[in-house]
């Protein structure tokens, strides 16, 4: 509902802004579940200057989302849901992992973020 | 590392007062002789229960390193075991038996004065409780012949943390220590960040590094990482070693964001191995294959 209503105020508040500009200010979600030992999905695709929201679950224990070239890290907690919002600044391939051991098959949690321009 | 780079690299952290040398085994008789000077083993990443294709001599290669370490002329002081010992697993009752039958395995070294260290796959899914019913605590100093040794333990928390209560027992101990003490520090992890998103990397190594710092002769020996690194935070050496398991993909600025499967096996075990660290006036240290050719 707040993200609608924040829309609604950008387009009023810039009649010739267009659809790029209001591309460029909006916020994406993408659901990401995380379970021993994968992410769904593994491979997201984002846009250089588009805000992206990862709004992450899990569905057996507590892993974690890492993604050291954007400076985030959280834990995922079953039951919750786990927000982070990053904003890609350049093109390129970026890691996001699992950094809370979880047993045989940790080292392979992990998924891959393609940036366009 | 070529052997050029090796050799500059080597240089570089001569200027820092520990002298790193490419060892042999002659040059460290003669130091030997010296009186005071010594050398221990590292092994590391056993992973004592891993099967797979990366290594189908899984339940060997360890035995074979301890013959290979048995035949040396000149029997190491002591042997420390930086981590991974086990391969993880979420039976309890299984972790227990690996970790018995690594240690029953390792009891068929000659030297009995055998340091261990958890790895995450023998600590994080308990917090390290069974690594402490049956290797003892996971870090704690120990002195040897003029050497201050440190263990430190960045694998019990799940978030590959020190923790700041770690992080104050080691600053309250190095405040014992003058400026140019021999500092061993002895951990799993790179306390370095070596490849962020690999998750070759310590959450709070920084800080450790930061209280390193004041001491001008510091030398960290690590494992996780499968294979030979050596790297310079100022004037502090880090140095990985080989595993007894199977070797894992190269980092570098140009390597993949994911961190790409182990290699293919190799038969001759050559990506595997322990390491001999002499300790004179310099610090010198050469790998030892899992079976001597
Ligand atoms: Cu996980």
């Amino acid at each position: 509902m707040k993200r609608r209503y924040f829309i609604a105020l950008l387009v009023a508040g810039s009649a010739a802004g267009g659809v790029a500009r209001l591309e460029a200010a909006t916020t994406r979600e993408v659901e990401v579940i995380a379970e021993k030992f994968d992410y769904t999905p593994d491979m997201i695709k984002a846009k250089v200057g588009q805000p992206l929201t990862f709004v992450l679950t899990s569905v057996d224990r507590i892993h974690g989302f890492k993604m050291p070239d954007f400076g985030v890290r959280t834990d995922i907690v079953p039951g919750v849901d786990t927000r982070v919002t990053i904003t890609p600044t350049k093109v390129g391939k970026f890691a996001y992992f699992c950094d809370v051991f979880c047993g045989d098959g940790h080292e392979e949690m992990a998924g891959t973020l393609v940036v366009e321009a | 590392m070529k052997q050029t780079d090796r050799r500059d690299f080597l240089k570089l952290a001569g200027m820092a007062g520990v002298t790193f040398t490419a060892g042999l085994f002659p040059g460290r008789e003669a130091a030997a002789q010296a009186g005071g000077d010594f050398h221990f083993v590292q092994f590391s990443d056993t992973h004592w229960g891993y099967k797979g294709a990366a290594n189908p001599d899984a339940e060997h290669t360890l035995e074979k390193a301890i013959v290979t370490v048995n035949g040396l002329a000149k029997q190491p002081d002591f042997i420390v075991f930086t981590g991974d010992l086990t391969h993880t697993t979420d039976d309890p009752k299984e972790r227990r038996n690996r970790m018995k039958r690594v240690k029953e395995i390792i009891g068929e070294l000659k030297v009995k004065d055998v340091r261990f260290m958890p790895g995450e796959h023998d600590a994080s899914l308990d917090k390290g409780e069974a690594y402490k019913e049956i290797f003892g605590d996971t870090h704690y100093t120990f002195d040897h012949k003029g050497v201050h040794f440190i263990a430190l333990d960045n694998v019990s928390d799940p978030g590959a943390k020190l923790g700041d209560e770690q992080l104050a027992w080691l600053a309250a101990d190095l405040k014992k220590h003058k400026p140019d003490d021999r500092i061993v520090v002895l951990t799993h992890r790179p306390l370095f960040d070596l490849q962020p998103s690999w998750d070759w990397a310590t959450a709070d190594g920084a800080k450790a590094i930061d209280l390193l710092m004041p001491y001008q002769n510091v030398v960290v020996f690590y494992g996780h990482i499968h294979q030979e690194n050596n790297h310079m935070t100022g004037h502090i050496a880090h140095h990985a070693a080989k595993s007894l398991v199977f070797p894992q993909a190269t980092p570098g600025p140009d390597a993949p964001p994911r961190r790409p499967p182990p290699p293919p096996y190799d038969a001759s075990q050559k990506n595997l191995g322990t390491r001999d660290i002499s300790m004179a006036k310099a610090v010198t240290f050469v790998e030892l294959p899992v079976t001597k050719a």
